[in-house]
């Protein structure tokens, strides 16, 4: 049975000052500015905002907390932030500084009841665990520092864990889809969205209406991140709802 | 120029509230002092999370007897999300909390559908309506048009003793539950209006102006 209505989520990839894109989280460009995205996307309709720090793992910190600030002026919905959280101080930085939400990956592996003292310090509702997804063949492991680091992990058993720990999100990426605009990988979808109760944002590969609608056939996603028809301007979030719309799903108009 | 007190308890995205008050031409200042709550022209409860953690940290920052007295000073109270829920008498969250008992009713955790077509947390937009034609008269809903849509977060809603003091509902599944509270000059919201956009901005700027 299907009731949940599905979130629009604007996913924007920040390295230094600038929003990136690139393919499998790898060959970074740069496509702009990320407050202006954000408040595009904002008066655009957009449901809710996610901030990566895509380089932040590689230098151990999280460069985000000023764009944060300055986008929490004038964009006046949820806001996610993630990228290079490595603390309970880091965490705390994060929401104060405006975000709504934190994500967080390799820090998460390293150390799980980070997961657990975040949610019993802001609530389970601020704490997003991103997981990022490699097909091995009849499994998909988990990597840690966008897409770098493999782990030995099996997705759908870690994000059972990240759950058990006190997550009340899962941001799952698929690190063989992000950027290709060819789709979601769905058996990845369809196994993590059935093993967990929590919700789960999907991410990496949608290009199109269509590759929602593949994914809305199979489960019913409670939220959809979309970055490179954003920010390349292939569709804007009204064209992209209303498509989703007219073919059924429920959707915030 | 208004000013409005957003009470530091140390929960929520109170950064999110400043913003939006400054957005709507109002002063907001985060405090836990009580002149200054005392003195301001409104009063902000937010919050989000757990019901006793709440519950704690007001107690914790000497926060409940002044809210008492400010809201016997009849100036207009907001309580947001786990604002307003605290607002109730009692939560059935992880066992039993008391609550700040000064709109009758209490929290209880929404019915999941057996099906398992939905999950909790709540999260994502939701259209409102009113609860009773007209009801929205004189209240930070005066200016919102009905079946808008706002912001959720949580998985428990409260369930007030009294009709009267329902403002607005909204539906989960097939559940419908209380989204909004009136009595008198305390206002609350299960929504959250600093991150519903331009209809929530627009609550926030009919609060500053009662």
């Amino acid at each position: 049975m299907r009731h949940s209505r599905t979130r629009i989520i604007a996913r924007i990839d920040v390295k230094n000052e600038f929003v990136i894109k690139g393919i499998h989280l790898e060959g970074l460009r740069k496509v702009g500015n990320p407050v202006e995205l954000a408040r595009k996307y904002y008066q655009q309709g957009v449901d809710e905002i996610l901030f990566m720090d895509a380089v932040a793992s590689l230098y151990g910190r999280n460069n985000l907390f000023h764009i944060i600030e300055q986008a929490c002026r004038e964009v006046f919905i949820p806001i996610t932030i993630g990228g290079g959280l490595r603390s309970v101080e880091d965490i705390d930085l994060a929401l104060k500084s405006g975000a709504d939400k934190i994500s967080i990956n390799t820090q998460a592996i390293k150390e799980p009841t980070l997961i657990t003292r975040a949610a019993e310090m802001y609530g389970s509702q601020a704490v997003v665990a991103s997981i990022e997804a490699k097909n091995k063949g009849s499994w998909w492991e988990a990597y840690t520092d966008n897409g770098r680091e493999e782990t030995g992990l099996n997705v759908v058993e870690w994000a059972k864990e990240v759950e058990r720990l006190g997550a009340g999100e899962i941001l799952l990426t698929s690190v063989d889809m992000e950027g290709t605009k060819k789709g979601f990988d769905l058996e990845l979808a369809e196994q993590v969205y059935n093993a967990v109760s929590v919700p789960v944002i999907f991410s990496g590969g949608a290009g199109q209406p269509d590759h929602v609608l593949a994914l809305a056939d199979r489960i019913n996603p409670d939220a959809v991140a979309f970055a490179s028809i954003l920010h390349y301007n292939t569709f804007g979030i009204q064209e992209l709802k209303q498509n989703l719309n007219a073919a059924g799903m429920d959707i915030r108009m | 120029m208004k000013t409005i007190a957003v009470l530091d308890y140390g929960i929520g995205n109170v950064r999110s509230q400043l913003n939006a008050l400054e957005a709507v031409g109002a002063r907001g200042i985060l405090t836990n002092n009580h002149d200054e709550i005392l003195g301001a022209d409104a009063v902000i409860l937010p919050g989000v999370g757990a019901f006793r953690h709440g519950m704690e940290n007001l107690e914790k920052h000497n926060l409940i007897s002044v809210i008492h007295e400010y809201i016997r000073t009849g100036k207009p109270f907001l309580g947001i999300c786990l604002g307003m829920q605290l607002l109730f008498e009692e939560s059935d969250e992880f066992g039993h909390s008391k609550g700040l008992g000064l709109v009758a009713g209490k929290i209880q955790k929404l019915p999941l559908p057996a099906d398992g077509g939905l999950r909790l947390p709540h999260i994502g937009w939701k259209e409102i309506d009113e609860f009773e034609n007209g009801g929205w008269a004189d209240s930070i809903l005066e200016t919102t048009k009905p079946h808008s849509a706002f912001y959720f977060v949580h998985s428990y809603a409260a369930v007030p003793a009294s009709s009267d003091t329902w403002l607005a509902k909204a539906t989960f599944g097939e559940h419908t539950f209380c989204c909004a509270v009136k009595q008198g000059n305390i206002f609350g919201t299960q929504f959250h209006p600093e991150k519903s956009g331009e209809s929530g901005l627009q609550i926030i700027k009919k609060f500053t102006e009662i």
